[in-house]
């Protein structure tokens, strides 16, 4: 196929002023590709170590436990509560809701604080019951 | 050839990929889905309280523990596919790496959830034995 490469373009991202809703957006995008990488990886591994026997699990849990492991454990949850908040949000707008500016602006932004707060929340559990 | 058909019925429901709706559908099915069995993972992982090796073979080993996951493995797999499949197809123009991106997504995702399907199977089959006494 063909292409003209002096067709016209539809402006792209750098034009538009940024908003919660345009962040939220493409954050959608970044944590569903960081989920789908890392963390389908991270879960395989984990699974397959326990499928494995008590050698592969201890260097799993040895690396889950490291602070790079934290880290990117910490990193994966926001990724995950993003993802589903912002998810729920796109069910909402698929069925035709929420698209006025300041209701679209207001839920994006709940989005936001709700996954951060939602992982602050899923850390301090976890610490606070080994503790 | 003459066209018989008015244009609006041949493209109807198909759209430029020629698959219509079902893409989409099927990315909004399998998210819904999702977020029920998450819902059970994220609670199931809590009440646990441990993720040692013993606690997490032994929890896998109850059909109520690995039926949920193995349906939580088979949604993650086709919605992270048809995600990533989107995210190639918006942001890959040139058509010989755009085959060899979603070639390479399939090929992946098919494999990593075959894995991690089987890990829950081999625990399922040969972990209830020895930590649940053959009950």
């Amino acid at each position: 196929m063909s292409r003209n490469p002096n067709r016209p373009l539809s402006p792209h991202l750098t034009i538009w002023k940024w908003g919660p809703h345009m962040a939220v957006s493409i954050l959608h995008r970044v944590t569903g590709a960081g989920l789908a990488t890392v963390g389908a990886a991270a879960l395989v591994w984990w699974l397959a170590a326990a499928a494995s026997g008590v050698d592969a699990y201890r260097t799993f849990a040895g690396w889950a436990t490291s602070p790079f492991g934290i880290f990117i454990g910490v990193g994966l949850s926001w990724a995950f509560f993003q993802h589903l908040l912002s998810g729920l949000r796109h069910l909402v707008m698929d069925i035709g809701a929420g698209f006025e500016l300041s209701t679209n602006k207001f839920w994006a932004n709940i989005t936001l604080v709700g996954a951060v707060l939602l992982t602050a929340g899923l850390w301090l559990l976890i610490f606070w019951s080994h503790l | 050839m003459t066209e018989m058909e008015n244009p609006i019925a041949r493209v109807r429901g198909l759209g430029s990929a020629r698959e219509g709706g079902h893409h989409w559908w099927v990315e909004r099915m399998t998210s819904v889905a999702a977020f029920l069995l998450y819902a059970w993972l994220l609670v199931s992982l809590l009440r646990l309280r441990t993720l040692d090796y013993g606690t997490v073979r032994e929890w896998l080993a109850d059909p109520w523990a690995a039926v949920p996951m193995l349906l939580l493995l088979f949604v993650t797999f086709v919605h992270l596919r048809d995600g990533l499949r989107v995210v190639i197809e918006d942001y890959v123009h040139d058509e010989g790496n755009r085959f060899f991106a979603l070639l390479l997504v399939n090929f992946l995702a098919v494999g990593g959830g075959t894995l991690a399907i089987f890990s829950v199977l081999r625990i399922a089959f040969t972990a209830g034995g020895a930590a649940a006494g053959l009950r």
